[in-house]
């Protein structure tokens, strides 16, 4: 399907890109690496009137791994995130999920900002994001703001950006050394659309599970937190006993989406089993010392 | 909609293309270029068929604009042999019988050369995932593999 037609700029500073997109009023997509965009033109579920490109724009990308935060430019291409050694060692979380992402290719060029606009459900960048309590710094016409990444996201496919904002920045707290982590997806391929995937990190406190967040993805309407789960395993000894009882705390808690590739039971069901296995291998998995 | 002209770098030469905004690197490729070698097959970034190089990257031309790929350096199918001499995985691809109508193999062919030359180090198994990428309706796939371990040997899986 050849893409519908619009008009094309390619800004070299935020403050020209803003300013094009407040000019159209709506009418106007940013593209970054187009790995999601360029599909829904085809498939005529967007004809933007005007695309912005950003590929010109210097500062979107680049990995800081600072003493108190991470921060990653909105332009950061999946292979760059698999790529970084000082992400495996810092944020071990998110390169083991950013390699469910898409296939290859897609990888080469899709970008961690236009996952974050685009609001797939089935995107795994958004719902570590919302997991590990990130801040999305966002520029529009009229200045910037930073919002958590689970304000940015208000549905399936659906942002509270304005029509004039750009996201520009992702930043990660620091995690503790010592930090047990899980993620686990169940796709048709690896590298489909997930079905269901869980995210999970907790600290040890002595013999107990402290400070636990566990989100889903997939299953649900858009990437969350599931405190049920959480409240399931603060405080108690890791084991299948705890592990068990998450589980189907989280299976219980979510409300399941359905579409033609599963049913609603099927998903709650798939989310207890992902959280079960993923938190058992967590207890080999965790953020180390630094050398 | 604007007409722009741009130059693209193909396989070293460089080609002068005037194409609306809109169109796609891959049809930029056949149309423009004259480059008929890259195949479209789903155009939605789904099939890995029109497969191509960009700055040493493999990526699918059907979900990048021509004008994205503006000074960058583009490889396609055309430009693995050298003269009358067939790259390694060409010869690979015939010795294995990992074609029957040939529609993919244009994408499969830059798909692992790119990969390979991205992650020289990758094992049989990444590479596995790597092939996933791009579908086949002939093959069933493990004629594609044989060729590409033949033209890549990996170590064999250390024992456990």
């Amino acid at each position: 399907m050849k893409l519908p037609a619009f008009d094309y700029a390619c800004p070299r500073t935020l403050e020209e890109a803003t300013a094009l997109l407040a000019e159209a009023c709506g009418d106007a997509k940013v593209i970054a690496g187009g790995q999601s965009l360029l599909p829904f033109m085809a498939f005529r579920l967007a004809a933007p009137g005007l695309l912005v490109d950003l590929r010109k724009i210097a500062g979107l990308t680049g990995i800081e791994v600072g003493d108190e935060e991470i921060r990653l430019g909105a332009m950061v291409r999946w292979r760059d995130i698999l790529d970084s050694a000082a992400l495996a060692h810092a944020l071990p979380l998110l390169p083991a999920a950013i390699g469910h992402v898409a296939h290859y290719q897609i990888r080469n060029r899709g970008t961690l900002g236009g996952s974050l606009a685009h609001a797939d459900p089935a995107s795994e960048f958004p719902c570590i994001a919302v997991l590990c309590g990130a801040s999305v710094d966002v520029v529009g016409a009229g200045g910037r703001r930073t919002l958590p990444a689970g304000d940015l996201i208000a549905g399936p496919m659906e942002t509270t950006l304005g029509d004039d904002e750009i996201i520009v920045a992702v930043r990660f707290p620091r995690w503790p050394e010592g930090r047990r982590w899980a993620f686990d997806e169940f796709a048709l391929r690896h590298g489909d659309l997930a079905i269901a995937a869980v995210a999970a990190c907790y600290d040890m406190d002595g013999p107990h599970i402290a400070n636990a967040r566990v989100a889903v993805m997939g299953a649900t309407d858009t990437p969350q937190r599931v405190p049920e789960a959480e409240d399931a395993l603060n405080g108690r000894a890791p084991g299948d006993d705890t592990f068990g009882t998450a589980a189907e705390a989280a299976s219980a808690a979510i409300e399941p989406t359905e579409d033609l590739h599963a049913g609603a039971a099927y998903r709650r069901a798939l989310v207890g089993t992902l959280l079960r296995r993923g938190l058992r291998a967590s207890c080999t998995r965790q953020r180390e010392a630094a050398e | 909609m604007s007409r722009e002209t741009f130059r693209l770098t193909v396989n070293g030469a460089s080609y002068e293309v005037t194409a609306p905004d809109r169109k796609t690197l891959g049809d930029a490729l056949r149309e423009d270029c004259g480059l008929t070698g890259t195949h479209l097959g789903c155009e939605h970034g789904v099939c890995g068929t029109c497969t191509v190089i960009v700055d040493g990257r493999p990526v699918r031309s059907c979900l990048m604009f021509a004008r994205q790929a503006e000074g960058a350096q583009v490889r396609t199918v055309e430009g693995l042999a050298k003269g009358d001499t067939l790259h390694p995985l060409q010869q690979a691809f015939i010795d294995a019988h990992a074609l029957q109508c040939g529609f993919c193999t244009p994408g499969f062919l830059m798909l692992i050369v790119g990969a390979l030359e991205q992650d020289p180090d990758m094992t049989e198994e990444d590479l596995a995932h790597v092939l996933s990428s791009n579908l086949c309706r002939c093959t069933g796939y493990a004629s594609i593999a044989r060729a590409a371990l033949a033209a890549y040997p990996r170590p064999a899986p250390a024992a456990e």
